[in-house]
């Protein structure tokens, strides 16, 4: 803390920020995406454990939440423990799941019948604290409910993840409302790079973070995640001087 | 073979020659059937009545869906009774009276009866499915009446003269306007505890600590005895002589005060008391012998488990809807997942991660209008749910084999699946049915499957 010593009023300031914004927060760990680029624009380098995320589909997205689905898989491949994942309509294909890096055997599902039981089965799994993680496909999530969720997934320091998802396109607008989640994404599908033969390159998605508490909104553009559930930055974007630092982390992993 | 019940010895060997006899030892039979009544127990519902000397009763209300509703359970028992040769006959009815009567009497085998169907279902019942005594039958049928449905025609002041009040009363039991006594069988070696009530209690509140009182002299006798519990049924015994149950069921055995007391306190709500409650009992009729364990170590933050997660969701949204998922050695896509308890022991078969799957499968695969050149191009543009998506880049086919071991109809069947990206980089899989060539492989529509990310 070399400014601490030579400016001690400034760090004070920040330490009573960090103070109002998150003061009872217990778990203060992030889990980084290993992705320079991305790791940079967030607070503490990451998103944070102990604390609930948003996650939904641009485009055709909103209603099948394809993209958002792995995207979170990627996620919760990374973090540690078992996995809850809540749905109320059973379409997941559980081997792209597998292929997003999130092992079967990590994961147990709940189908449950209507939007309420599953938000009580979120917060249940979420206040338990002994599950790396949980992921719920929810439509609608008003202030009053993210915030409880919230509470909940603080209280066990496990990772919560809201991938939102709507049963027609309008309905898509309910994103627009203010919730308690610390971060929210949305993760579009974008043309991948033409190949020289016949074939498909790896999936490209354009990730906007919309909102970032204690942090600026940003986008990327990156490529899907591979079979550890890590996210890459494409070729052509990774030489540029600015993503420099991106490249050598990813070479390694 | 033409043999039944009742039979002259003589006239049964003249049927079949080689005829094994032995002697009727009623005693072994009664032990038989109790053992039956425990099995049940563990196995359909926690109120399980003897009806001797060749039935049981049980009492299925809220007990029915883990074996997919009434016909499900019923049909499961004969299935069980058959497996170890036992001939049987089971009907599910409204009431304890004519459950009794059709199982004997019914002239279809398996039934389940609905309420408003009772009187039709009974009526032509013979007197003895009525449980009444051979000589009244007799006297009855002199008079002419033989079914259920004549003795109900008669006026009941002068039945009552005549032979007692036994007809009436069974009559009244079988429409279900007399309630019956029944007495639940318990299980000897069966871990209970009960706590009877001076003055009857209704509300859940009340209710609820008493559970808990339950619970925690339930855990001793499970912590004595070295055992866990799988499953836990709660009765309540009200004083209007009905007798309502909760049943909840764990992933792994335990005696954990806490989570066995919040697995039943959850579904207390689902009780109605009437006019109170005089007796409580708790068992535990499906345990696991459980050792001691430490407490956590000093300064280590303890981990709850999952498992008591496992159990509280499970009791919340029903077992069947809490689930992991695991590989099949199938390569149709649909056929290669399958559902597995949540605390199954991990599983060793993966999916192959080589080719790409989607990250939705549609429950069943949509038709798509195609442009495509046979017999292995992807389509050039194809319209699914009514919008026109032209395809830039594809790969494929990955071609699918029917599954020709398990069924005739597969035989030849093939699908060729092509995994294509649209201008949007949204991308699809679709498939062909056939191999674009021969007919008798598939009828060549296109479909689509599944959504990628």
């Amino acid at each position: 803390m070399t400014s601490g010593g030579t400016r001690p009023h400034l760090s004070q300031l920040r330490a009573r920020i960090a103070e109002i914004e998150g003061g009872e927060r217990r778990c203060r760990t992030v889990l980084p995406f290993g992705l320079g680029a991305i790791d940079e624009r967030l607070p503490g380098g990451g998103l944070s454990l102990g604390s609930l995320h948003e996650v939904a589909g641009g485009a055709q997205g909103v209603t099948d939440g394809a993209a958002a689905a792995l995207f979170a898989a990627g996620i919760m491949a990374r973090a540690e423990g078992k996995i809850l994942w809540c749905m109320t309509k059973a379409d997941l294909f559980a081997p792209a799941i597998a292929q997003a890096g999130l092992d079967p055997d990590r994961v147990i599902y709940l189908e449950a019948q209507d939007e309420m039981s599953l938000l009580a089965c979120f917060e249940e799994g979420l206040r338990h604290g002994g599950l790396g993680g949980v992921v719920a496909e929810v439509s609608r999530l008003s202030m009053p409910v993210s915030r409880r969720l919230l509470l909940a997934a603080e209280t066990s320091g496990s990772i919560g993840i809201a991938l939102r998802r709507w049963r027609r396109r309008e309905d898509a607008s309910d994103f627009g409302q203010p919730t308690a989640a610390a971060t929210r994404w949305r993760v579009t599908t974008v043309p991948s790079e033409p190949l020289p033969v016949p074939g498909v390159a790896r999936p490209r998605w354009f990730v906007e973070l919309i909102r970032c508490r204690a942090g600026e909104s940003a986008d990327f553009l990156v490529e899907s995640c591979d079979a550890t559930g890590r996210l890459a930055l494409p070729a052509d974007l990774a030489d540029r001087p600015a993503a420099s630092q991106a490249w050598p982390a990813r070479a390694a992993s | 073979m033409g043999l039944h019940a009742g039979m002259a010895v003589s006239q049964a060997q003249a049927l079949v020659p080689d005829l094994v006899m032995m002697d009727a030892d009623p005693k072994a039979d009664a032990e038989a059937l109790e053992k039956l009544a425990v099995w049940s127990l563990r196995r359909y519902s926690p109120m399980i009545a003897l009806d001797p000397p060749d039935g049981l009763m049980l009492d299925i209300t809220g007990a029915t869906h883990p074996h997919g509703g009434a016909e499900g359970l019923v049909g499961d028992v004969l299935r069980r009774l058959a497996d170890v040769e036992t001939a049987g006959r089971a009907v599910c009815a409204p009431t304890y009276g004519s459950a009794h009567a059709l199982a004997r009497f019914g002239s279809a085998p398996l039934r389940v009866v609905d309420p408003l169907e009772l009187a039709d279902a009974i009526a032509g019942l013979p007197l003895l499915a009525l449980r009444l005594d051979a000589g009244t039958v007799h006297k009855l049928a002199t008079f002419g009446i033989e079914t259920i449905a004549e003795l109900e025609a008669m006026p009941r002041a002068s039945l009552a003269l005549r032979f007692g009040s036994e007809p009436g009363k069974r009559l009244d039991q079988v429409y279900g306007r007399l309630s019956e006594p029944f007495e639940p069988v318990e299980a000897p070696e069966r871990i209970e505890v009960e706590r009877r009530f001076a003055e009857p209690i209704g509300a859940p509140e009340t209710l609820e600590r008493y559970t808990r009182k339950l619970v925690d002299a339930l855990a001793l006798e499970l912590e004595e005895a070295g055992l866990g519990a799988r499953r836990l049924d709660l009765r309540f015994h009200r004083v209007d002589n009905a007798v309502q149950a909760i049943r909840a069921g764990l992933a792994k055995a335990s005696r954990e005060k806490k989570q066995l007391a919040r697995l039943l306190c959850d579904k207390i709500q689902t009780i109605d008391p009437g006019f109170g409650v005089e007796r409580m009992v708790l068992a535990a009729p499906v345990v696991e012998p459980l050792g001691l364990h430490t407490m956590s170590t000093l300064g280590e933050r303890a981990v709850p488990g999952v498992s008591a997660l496992v159990d509280v969701l499970g009791n919340r949204v029903g077992e069947e809807r809490l689930f992991r998922l695991a590989a099949r050695e199938s390569h149709i896509p649909e056929r290669s997942v399958e559902r597995i308890a949540p605390m199954a022991d991990p599983t060793l078969l993966r999916w192959p991660q080589r080719w790409p799957r989607p990250a939705r499968l549609l429950p069943r695969p949509e038709t798509i209008e195609t442009m495509a050149l046979l017999p292995d191009h992807p389509p050039v543009h194809f319209v699914w749910r009514g919008v026109r998506r032209r395809v830039t880049r594809a790969d494929g086919p990955e071609r699918i084999y029917g599954e020709w071991h398990l069924s005739e109809a597969e035989w030849l069947s093939i699908r060729d699946y092509f995994l294509v990206e649209d201008e949007t980089g949204a991308r699809y899989w679709v498939f062909r049915q056939g191999d674009g060539m021969d007919p008798a492989t598939g009828a060549q529509g296109w479909f689509l499957h599944g959504l990628f990310g």
